[in-house]
Parts: C-alpha cells; sequence; structure tokens
C-alpha cells in the first residue's frame, strides 16, 4: 500500500474520504483479520531461496483454517508467506493457481480429481489420489493427502433415522414413504444428487433446491420435515450441533475427499516437507473440532489454527 | 462473444421451452412472484404514503424510513426470514415486499407532497370532503409520479426475484444458480438475458402508463389543441 501523498492539511470531509479509500484498497488485498501476521513482503519478482509463497483459500471457513495452518507452520519454519484467502469457488481459484499466481491452496481430492478428469470411476481415497497425482498438470503438484476428510454426505434428522432403522445410505430402502432430498440445484444434475442415489442404491427420492450449501436454511428445512434427507458435508459441525446423523456410503456414491494441498513449483521440498508434516498430523475429528471452534465460539481463523498447531506441537 | 452466441443457442434450443421446469413456465411464475410481491407492498405503501402526502406531516420520517430501508440487502433478509419461515416462496416474497416498499411509499407521498398546496386547499374552500380531496384531487394531480414509484419498484423487484430461486424451485433465478454452479455459463447467461428482457418489456409498459397518466389524467389540458 502507497503512503498518503497530502502533507498540507486537508479538509476534514476529503481525509474521511481518503481513509474510506485506504479502507477499501487494505480489503482488496487482504484478510484484516489476519494483517497481523501476514508477512509484509511482497511478492516481488526476485526467485532467491526466500521466494515468498502465496497461499490461497475457498470463501469456506473450513477451508481458510487449513490454509492458515499451512501458512503459520510455513511462517514457523523461516518461509516468507503471503495470504489470499477467501478466493470463492474451484472454477474461480483455479485458473489462478494454473496461471501461477498462488502457489499453495488447500483443495479436497476427489472434487480436485473432479475438475481435471469430469468423468473418473475413483472413488474410493486412494485410487482418487493415486488419480490425482497422475492429472494434476501445468507445473503443479499434490503435496501428501491428509487423514483429514471433508465430504458430501446424506444427512438425516435422528428422528428420521430412529423410525426407520437408518444407518447406512443402503437402508432408505426400507422407508415407505415418499422422500424428498434437498441441496444447491447443481445436485439435480450431479452424479450425488438423486440420479446418482438412484443408479448406485436404487432408491428413488425427489429434490428441492436450497442454495446455501448445507447451511442454515437446509438444516432448518430438515428440521420443518420439507425435505427429509440433506447433501451436508461431513466435516460440518451443525451435523452433532443439530442431532443430525450422517448416514454410512457402503457402495461409494460420494468422492472420497480428504484434504490435499495443491502446491506450484514455488513450493520447495523443504516447504512441502513441512506442509506434509500438518497434513499427516490432522485428523478428520480435528477438522470438526476446528470447525466447530469457527462456527460456535466465531474465532478467527488465525487463532484456531494457532491452537492447533500448538497442540500438535506443530507451532 | 462466443459465450454470448452460446446464451443465445441455449435460448433457441426447444428442449429448454418445454415441461416443469421450462422457460415459459418459469417466466410466469417470475411475473407471478413479481406481481404478487408488488401487489403486498402497494397494499402497506400507497395508503401510508398518501396520507403522509395528505397531511404533509411526517415525511421527514418517511424519508428516513424509506431511506434506510433502501440499504438493506435483500439475500441476508431472505436468510432471515427462511431461517424464521422455512424453505418455500414466503420467505423471499417477504424480502422482495421491503425491497418494494420505498419506491412506493416514495412515490406515493412525494406525488401528493409536490402538488401546489393552494390546489387542494382551492378543493377544501368549495366544500370537499378530505376524502373527496384525495381521492377526486390529489390522487389525479399525483399519478403520474405514484405509477414512477411503482415503475422502480418494479425494476428492482423483476431483477432481485431471481433470489427466489434461493430457497424454493421458483422463477428465472434457477438458471443462474444452477448455471453458476455447474460452470454451464451459457445457462446462465440465457437466464440473465430473459431477466433483461422482461424487465424491458415491463419498463415500456409502464413507461407508456406514466405517459398515458400525465397525458390524460393529471394535465388533460396539455392535449387540447
Amino acid at each position: 500500500m502507497t503512503g498518503i501523498p497530502f502533507i498540507t492539511p486537508v479538509p476534514r470531509r476529503s481525509l474521511l474520504a481518503l481513509a474510506g479509500v485506504v479502507a477499501l484498497a487494505g480489503c482488496g488485498s487482504s484478510d484484516p483479520l489476519t494483517e497481523g501476521t501476514t508477512s509484509s513482503a511482497p511478492s516481488s519478482g526476485g526467485s532467491a531461496g526466500g521466494a515468498t509463497i502465496v497461499i490461497g483459500s475457498q470463501d469456506y471457513y473450513s477451508n481458510e483454517i487449513i490454509a492458515e495452518t499451512h501458512a503459520q507452520a510455513l511462517e514457523k519454519a523461516g518461509h516468507k508467506v503471503k495470504r489470499q484467502f477467501k478466493i470463492g469457488q474451484r472454477e474461480v481459484y483455479l485458473p489462478e493457481i494454473e496461471a501461477g499466481k498462488i502457489d499453495l491452496f488447500p483443495e479436497y481430492s476427489g472434487p480436485l480429481l473432479q475438475y481435471w478428469v469430469k468423468d473418473t470411476k475413483a472413488r474410493l481415497a486412494d485410487d482418487v489420489y493415486a488419480e490425482l497425482k497422475k492429472s494434476t498438470k501445468n507445473g503443479l503438484r499434490v503435496l501428501d493427502q491428509s487423514p483429514a476428510t471433508d465430504q458430501d454426505s446424506y444427512t438425516v434428522t435422528k428422528e428420521f433415522a430412529d423410525k426407520w432403522g437408518l444407518t447406512t445410505i443402503d437402508d432408505f430402502k426400507k422407508v415407505t414413504v415418499p422422500m424428498t432430498m434437498g441441496g444447491n440445484s447443481e445436485g439435480e444434475s450431479r452424479p450425488n444428487g438423486p440420479k446418482g442415489l438412484e443408479a448406485t442404491y436404487g432408491v428413488k427420492v425427489g429434490f428441492k433446491p436450497i442454495e446455501d450449501g448445507g447451511g442454515p436454511l437446509t438444516v432448518k428445512a430438515l428440521k420443518d420435515n420439507d425435505i427429509q434427507l440433506a447433501i451436508i458435508y461431513t466435516a460440518d459441525p451443525t451435523i452433532a450441533a443439530n442431532g443430525l446423523v450422517s448416514l454410512k456410503d457402503t457402495k461409494g456414491l460420494f468422492l472420497a475427499s480428504h484434504v490435499v494441498p495443491l502446491a506450484s513449483k514455488n513450493v520447495d521440498d523443504a516447504a512441502a516437507a513441512v506442509i506434509n508434516k500438518v497434513s499427516a498430523a490432522m485428523t478428520p475429528e480435528d477438522l470438526i473440532k476446528m470447525n466447530g471452534r469457527s462456527v460456535k465460539e466465531e474465532l478467527p481463523a488465525a487463532t484456531i489454527a494457532k491452537d492447533w498447531l500448538a497442540e500438535k506441537k506443530l507451532g | 462473444m462466443n459465450l454470448f452466441a452460446q446464451a443465445l443457442a441455449w435460448l433457441g434450443d426447444g428442449t429448454h421451452w418445454q415441461g416443469s421446469s421450462g422457460i415459459p413456465t418459469r417466466v410466469l411464475q417470475h411475473l407471478g412472484i413479481t406481481l404478487l410481491t408488488l401487489v403486498i407492498a402497494a397494499a402497506i405503501a400507497w395508503p401510508a404514503g398518501v396520507l403522509v402526502g395528505h397531511t404533509r406531516r411526517g415525511s421527514g420520517m418517511i424519508g428516513a424510513i424509506t431511506g434506510g430501508a433502501r440499504a438493506i440487502p435483500t439475500l441476508g433478509l431472505l436468510t432471515l426470514f427462511g431461517l424464521w419461515l422455512g424453505i418455500g416462496l414466503s420467505a423471499p416474497v417477504l424480502a422482495l415486499v421491503v425491497l418494494a416498499i420505498p419506491s412506493l411509499l416514495a412515490g406515493a407521498y412525494a406525488g401528493i407532497e409536490n402538488i401546489d398546496a393552494t390546489i387542494p386547499q382551492a378543493a377544501k374552500a368549495i366544500g370537499m370532503t378530505p376524502a373527496q380531496v384525495i381521492r377526486s384531487v390529489e390522487l389525479p394531480l399525483a399519478l403520474p409520479v405514484i405509477i414512477g414509484g411503482l415503475r422502480s419498484a418494479t425494476l428492482q423487484v423483476v431483477a432481485t426475484a431471481t433470489l427466489a430461486a434461493y430457497t424454493s424451485d421458483t422463477g428465472l433465478g434457477r438458471y443462474l444458480f444452477a448455471g453458476l454452479k455447474t460452470r454451464d455459463y451459457p445457462q446462465m447467461l440465457g437466464g440473465a438475458l430473459l431477466v433483461v428482457v422482461l424487465t424491458l418489456v415491463l419498463e415500456l409498459v409502464l413507461a407508456s402508463c406514466q405517459r398515458l397518466a400525465t397525458n390524460r389524467v393529471a394535465h388533460p389540458e396539455r392535449n387540447l389543441p
């Protein structure tokens, strides 16, 4: 950010306007919550050993927490880091990574593979990771995949599960009343929606689009019995908080979706080793717990990541 | 330009014009939501606006309320109402009503308040009751401005009614949400173009209504030879 070019006194109103402009400029470049811990080194063209690693994250709070653990672990190991968090969805940020503007991004194995290989047959964690390694291109590579996973699941209320004795998706066959699935509208055409459920499990359901990605409106619709099953991420703390139950996917309908960092050439082996240690230490339960702290205690990602790294003795 | 051509091709595809999720059905649903919203909003805003304009009291307060209400983000309001009322149409319609009220209210009170104060006074002096003054003097004179308010409210509502698809499978917004999430940009742009066309058609209709109201009702003397 450039300094304020005015030295002579200026009227109060223009100062206010100027402050507004400066504040807006700040919003564009970095997250104010993490400003304090961001290394201020600009990403210059220099390529010396300590090149700045630009870390991105999705506009999804859980992904931002993971990105923050990477950032802090790298900083601790003496690397220069620049945070470019909350960059929308895959369609928006992957071209940026492929263009070399972002060096490190916490991704999810299955959905990332599907981005490159639209009709992939791989479903289970190891198959997905193996194929993903082969499909990664444009000078990018995936680092080790973490045990932590955040994948789609069919979620029902505890009452509904108890009433029909549901523990796996296959158990939907026992249900004799018509069921409606709720989820983002793209679910209607995607393999994780009613079509996939019918193809893999032979269970027919209706569909109601709710565009908040398994958020509070979806949970409310489940509780109101407007829908009977919803697509909600397994790492979502609302599942436990609202007495919901995720059904087990015994036939591999959903893609495995393990946390896997996507890295550019700018991430050298030393930096990759740091990230791999973080990935190995993160369990699925850790991820749910960290997400829960974000949702319930409304803590910033930086604090949650710092506490977790300290707990795992990585910070 | 290529994307634009693809969007036109999407619009030209006959299969998109059939069935319960086809373009005609969704256009009608979209118009239905818009109409329902405007009827509810007008039932609240017009009587209040006329009263304020007629009494020439409380316009400062109304100005503050309408100005403030315009700043409320409709998507946020929709989520709030959705958590209260559940999924379905009631939450988006309620959020759209809040969006429509400021323009309708402003049109009604500004239209009546801006009439030369001597005119209603003259009407009162020849023995008209307050109801007669409103009905026969103030409303006809204010009609162009009231329709102007309706015009801007319609513009906002018809464009924002795409949000109805956020909590229910209704209207043209479905093309935008589905297209965005599946990277089917021709579908998304096609849906957006439909909203634009719909908005322009309504705009033209209401603009001619406003002209008609000016020439025939408020100032018929202008038509004299």
